[in-house]
């Protein structure tokens, strides 16, 4: 596989990765090679001791986005992310953040680039134990040169965003571990950057805890318009906050795409296990489902956006519901039946 | 009797004529260059000696209760104290105190970078770490006799042995406490772009502060471990007093002396580690007492 023939890294992208492999043991040229030349991973490692963190991984992520990489541990998610910021160097492959090639910057560069580009929330938080909220949270300006009060007033705006006013003196070890993550993610706002990569960042944390996070997240997103790259093993929550999915197994990509249509279209096996659990009716929009053969108006209509869960009780009352778009214009009808099938786990076809 | 395979007196000859040579030659060098050791130590005991002795025991109780907040560790520091002065005791403790902080100085002045330099190199942790078992278990009178040969006997062969023998703990604690920071708050310094000084001033000292605090806990001991002999070679003090209690069959002399040196090692070993607790609670790495 050629490495060089991708010409230039589209800059409208905030992430591309290009045939990102990573291979940890003490010869890892040597075993992309024999990888390269058709070898299994398991072959690999029994022979040789060489483990495939990632396996010609590529993935473009566009500005804007909340992209989930979800995987079960193992998976070499994240040891992906990780390659972003290039805290892993990869064996092979190209890394493009807003159109820069990271592997090519200088170390002083990469400092500069993880300072003003990139930052990063972390599953166990990694808070600093020996400073305060706030100043964990202006860490990132501290290290990027910002004079004292510029960056205390900058973080506690921060603090505030994420609900945390009044703990600005507290001391990480005070804080629960939603608050604690709340920290880790202010520090990561707190520099401004268009990326920012989120390491099962939500994880550690209780169900409820949890779920208040990611409708935060969400929201903060609409506000901000970040690009997040966000880690989860979770599949829920990826569907809750991803705009895009991408699965990864073994350090290969699975599939990635839409939400929907992962759950919809599941590309094998392994994604199907995990589609089998989850609630579809809360991730189906009707516009993929409905019909859209030409028929007189309904009495009842619903946007195109709208979720299964969300018609399922209209049609008590009504046989058909139309859907409509931005427009209120009715660009198709969907029927009980259309939502079963969706919904049902073996379809007969 | 195990066979002779060399003769070993040309090796041995070698190794006298050759420290000879370098006490003749060198010898006056060497003392220069350890001139500022003396001047240091000097210092301090004169410094020791001329402070009034209620003010020191004031300072010393004071800091007691700064670091634990509770009356146990003042009372003991304040009992001991006076138990140095009332059984006149006090010069020589003040210059066997003087000897333990300036072997203490030059400890932390050569350790602590030393033990910065094997936490980030396996390799220098190799090489390091049996010059460290060496310094600690080859006994003191082999290298004694060779520096009080090149210095000729006085404080400075003193202080050069109390030094070697206290300051492997500190590099040892330093390296391990560097080495023990949460590799994630590491990672987390790092992903937000900051350089190894950075990360060595701002997150990894700061984190590895206790057990740095232990080693220089662990220095000071062994200094005071050291005073008895140090007194063989021209150091005065406590150590002297035992050591004429030895010499002169007066045991009631070299017991006092001796309790002498345990009271300093009380004070100063609890105050430092309450002073480690404190630090500890303070950045989360254990509860604090309430």
């Amino acid at each position: 596989m050629s490495m060089t023939a991708q010409p230039e890294a589209n800059p409208d992208l905030a992430i591309s990765i290009r045939g990102v492999t990573k291979i940890f043991g003490p010869d890892p040229d040597t075993a992309l090679a024999a990888l390269d030349g058709g070898k299994s991973k398991a072959d690999l490692l029994a022979e040789t001791g060489h483990v495939v963190g990632l396996d010609h991984v590529s993935l473009d992520i566009e500005r804007g986005q909340i992209f989930v990489v979800m995987g079960l541990s193992g998976s070499g998610k994240s040891t992906l992310i990780r390659h972003i910021n290039r805290l892993i160097e990869p064996t092979a492959g190209e890394i493009f953040v807003n159109g820069t090639d990271v592997l090519k910057l200088s170390l002083p560069d990469l400092r500069a680039m993880r300072s003003s580009d990139v930052s990063m929330v972390f599953q166990k938080f990694a808070l600093l134990p020996h400073r305060s909220v706030i100043d964990n949270v202006a860490y990132g300006l501290e290290i990027r040169g910002v004079g004292k009060s510029e960056r205390h007033g900058e973080a506690e705006k921060w603090i505030e965003t994420v609900g945390l006013s009044g703990y600005e003196d507290a001391m990480p070890r005070q804080l629960s571990g939603g608050q604690q993550q709340r920290v880790g993610l202010a520090r990561a706002l707190a520099l401004d950057t268009d990326i920012i990569l989120m390491d099962e960042a939500f994880s550690a944390l209780d169900p409820l805890i949890r779920s208040g996070m990611q409708d935060q997240l969400i929201e903060l997103q609409k506000s901000l318009n970040k690009t997040i790259l966000f880690i989860t093993h979770d599949f829920d929550e990826a569907l809750k906050i991803g705009d895009r999915i991408a699965v990864l197994k073994d350090g290969a990509l699975q599939q990635e795409g839409e939400p929907e249509q992962i759950v919809l279209h599941p590309a094998n096996e392994h994604i199907e296990e995990f589609v089998r659990d989850i609630n579809k009716a809360r991730v189906i929009r009707v516009r993929s489902i409905m019909r859209t053969d030409a028929t007189g108006p309904c009495d009842m209509t619903v946007h195109a956006d709208a979720r299964c869960e969300d018609v399922l009780p209209l049609f008590a009352d009504h046989q058909w519901v139309g859907v409509i778009d931005e427009d209120g214009r009715q660009i198709g009808r969907i029927g009980a039946r259309q939502v079963i099938e969706a919904l049902a786990r073996d379809h007969p076809h | 009797m195990f066979p002779e395979l060399i003769d070993t007196r040309p090796l041995r000859r070698a190794v006298d004529n050759g420290l000879d040579w370098v006490v003749a030659n060198w010898g006056s060098t060497f003392e220069a260059a350890a001139h500022p050791l003396l001047l240091m130590l000097n210092g301090i005991e004169a410094l020791l000696i001329a402070i009034p002795w209620w003010v020191i025991i004031a300072v010393l109780t004071g800091i007691a209760y700064v670091a634990t907040r509770r009356p146990g560790l003042p009372i003991t520091v304040f009992i001991a104290l006076m138990f140095l002065g009332v059984m006149d005791l006090w010069e020589d403790a003040m210059s066997t105190t003087a000897l333990m902080i300036a072997a203490t100085i030059s400890a932390i002045v050569v350790s602590i970078p030393v033990g910065v330099w094997m936490s980030r190199s396996r390799r220098v942790r190799q090489i390091v770490t049996p010059i460290l078992d060496l310094m600690q278990t080859l006994p003191s009178f082999v290298y004694l006799i060779p520096t009080v040969m090149i210095f000729g006997p006085g404080k400075i062969p003193a202080l050069l042995a109390t030094i070697v023998y206290a300051a492997p703990p500190l590099a040892r604690l330093t390296d391990l406490g560097l080495r023990s920071v949460d590799p994630a708050v590491i990672e987390a310094s790092r992903a937000f772009g900051s350089n190894p000084t950075q990360r060595l001033l701002g997150v990894q000292v700061p984190l590895a502060l206790p057990t740095i605090l232990a080693g220089i806990n662990q220095t000071t001991m062994m200094a005071l471990a050291m005073v008895v002999i140090a007194s063989m070679i021209g150091a005065g003090g406590l150590g002297y007093q035992v050591l004429q209690g030895i010499g002169r069959l007066e045991v009631s002399r070299g017991l006092f002396a001796g309790i002498g040196i345990v009271a300093l090692a009380i004070i100063f070993d609890r105050i430092t580690q309450a002073f480690g607790q404190q630090l500890q609670g303070r950045i989360g790495l254990k509860e604090a007492r309430p």
